[in-house]
């Protein structure tokens, strides 16, 4: 076999093992979509589960997770924004400085459930928030911490640091440099580490096991305080806990779930690519 | 060594990075309204000179500094001094043009905005004044909003140095501005220099021996961290006294 044909040979060979990582997508997502579209109609999106939640519809699981994930992202943009700006911006490197970014590296490995327990531990029973949706944010929030704050750090890394120098050369404070021009040009990158943090936790089950989620509560929450029934916990449950479920219902379920985590996704592309062709460095 | 009105007086500064001396007892004398020029090779301490004039340093981590940088007759260097307001008065045009993400308009607007200017009216003077004090006005007046990186390398950097000027300091420290420049546009930023020193006290890194010779009015020659050489005038290109500067001047290093 002469060189320029062990090169074909192995592109072909490379390609095949890309398309290898596109096959479980498209099948996942077409079967989800081709089981479930038949259960998606306006009754299924706006209603009350009835008969043992085999009928009706997921409102209140929906409207659950809209909610959880908007709660997490009001506790952990700040939080997560603001230590990266001090990583980023302001910590010299020392052992504290090292010890903070060890925890964030470990905070990100620890498996869900375990946050989870912890947000029982803490939240529901320590602090008495009980099972209620302030706990579930809380702790979803914490789980989301690690993504948002190395995403937003290194969004910060990328501004070249001339444009700081110049700043302060122009008798700006280092706030001012950070405010003006450092945070406006990391924005879309802090943004986008924002959504994919956002989308893991509304596709988490485990850590709103045992501090949000009902089983069936076919009302829409009142405070934070109450719990509610969220899309990754009531799919589990309709999957696993009710027999006699129809098989449409299920996929209908994880139909609706991945639609909204895909378009999360989608909104997170179109800002930074949007971002990315206005940048100017 | 001639003492006409010395704007910024150096005094034995010594200057070490992680530990690597880049400025050995440095004493100089900058004086107000005329052209102070820095030259020497690269490695020599010259543009780590200039940003110590204005603090700039400030921002990197692990150096040491000992001597003092008096402004009219003031320690930059003392304790409590602002460092903001003492670099609004020490204005820095750096070897790249710079130019800020947004507009022109934008850019020239920056540092003043951050001072508390606010009023539209004001703004648009120091607009107006600082672009034309940088022999850039006419290029751009009709397109003050469109992005400033759409311009020329040229006219960005006559841009940085009308946002120094917009700042209205009272040294102008410019650190090879022209070392990206084609020859027309680097004839533009020296002619901009030759203006400019009626209101201004200048510190410039040339990029060569020839640019310093066409615009010195004092010269002092920098080699490895120290100073050799300060005169006033041309007479360090036609006459220097001390061999090195001689030898690097007609080009025998360097």
């Amino acid at each position: 076999m002469n060189r320029y044909l062990a090169q074909r040979v192995g592109f072909v060979l490379l390609f095949l093992i890309a398309l290898i990582v596109v096959v479980p997508i498209l099948l996942v997502v077409g079967t989800i979509v081709i089981q479930g579209a038949g259960a998606i109609n306006w009754t299924f999106l706006t209603r009350m589960p009835r008969d043992g939640m085999k009928a009706g519809g997921i409102l209140p699981a929906i409207v659950g997770t809209l909610l959880l994930t908007l709660g997490t992202a009001l506790a952990a943009i700040p939080v997560g924004v603001g230590g990266a700006i001090y990583l980023a911006e302001y910590a010299r490197d020392t052992w504290l400085t090292r010890a903070i970014r060890l925890a964030i590296i470990n905070l990100a490995g620890i498996p869900s459930v375990v946050y989870g327990l912890f947000g029982l531990g803490l939240f529901v029973l320590f602090l008495q928030f009980g099972t209620s949706i302030l706990a579930g944010c809380l702790t979803l929030a914490l789980m989301t911490l690690p993504i948002v704050i190395s995403s937003a750090e290194e969004a910060l890394r990328a501004v070249p640091v001339e444009f700081r120098t110049v700043s302060a050369s122009l008798g700006g404070t280092r706030w001012q440099g950070i405010r003006y021009i450092v945070l406006p040009q990391a924005l879309p990158g802090i943004v986008t580490g924002v959504i994919l943090g956002l989308l893991r936790a509304a596709g988490e089950t485990a850590p709103i096991l045992f501090t949000v989620a009902a089983f069936f509560l076919p009302r829409l929450p009142q405070s934070l305080f109450d719990q509610t029934m969220a899309l990754p916990y009531h799919l589990y449950v309709i999957s696993t806990q009710v027999p006699g479920m129809p098989l449409e219902v299920q996929y209908g379920t994880a139909l609706v779930l991945l639609a909204l985590v895909l378009s999360m996704n989608i909104v997170a592309t179109v800002i930074r690519s949007y971002f990315r062709r206005r940048r100017q460095w | 060594m001639v003492r006409r009105n010395p704007k910024i007086r150096i005094q034995e500064v010594s200057y070490a990075y992680e530990g690597k001396p880049a400025l050995r007892a440095v004493t100089i004398d900058v004086p107000a309204n005329a052209v102070t020029v820095f030259f020497g090779p690269a490695g020599g301490g010259k543009t780590t000179l200039l940003r110590l004039i204005n603090r700039l340093n400030d921002l990197v981590e692990g150096t040491h500094m000992s001597g003092h940088i008096l402004l009219d007759g003031q320690d930059i260097y003392a304790p409590g001094v602002d460092v903001p307001s003492l670099r609004r008065r020490v204005g820095m045009v750096f070897a790249l043009p710079l130019p800020l993400p947004g507009t022109v308009r934008e850019n020239v607007e920056y540092g003043p905005k951050l001072g508390g200017v606010r009023d539209r009216t004001r703004l648009e003077e120091i607009v107006v004044r600082s672009l034309t004090q940088a022999a850039l006005w006419d290029e751009v007046k009709d397109r003050l909003d469109s992005p400033a990186s759409a311009l020329s390398g040229g006219q960005q950097q006559r841009l940085c140095i009308a946002r120094s000027l917009a700042l209205e300091p009272e040294v102008l420290l410019l650190d090879e501005p022209t070392s990206g420049l084609d020859p027309i546009s680097t004839g533009k930023v020296e002619e901009t220099l030759f203006e400019l020193k009626q209101h201004y006290t200048i510190v410039i890194v040339p990029h060569s021996v020839q640019q310093a010779a066409r615009v010195a009015d004092y010269a002092a020659f920098f080699l490895m961290g120290e100073l050799i050489e300060h005169r006033p005038g041309k007479e360090i290109f036609t006459a220097p006294r001390k061999q090195r500067t001689e030898d690097y001047v007609t080009g025998r290093f360097g």
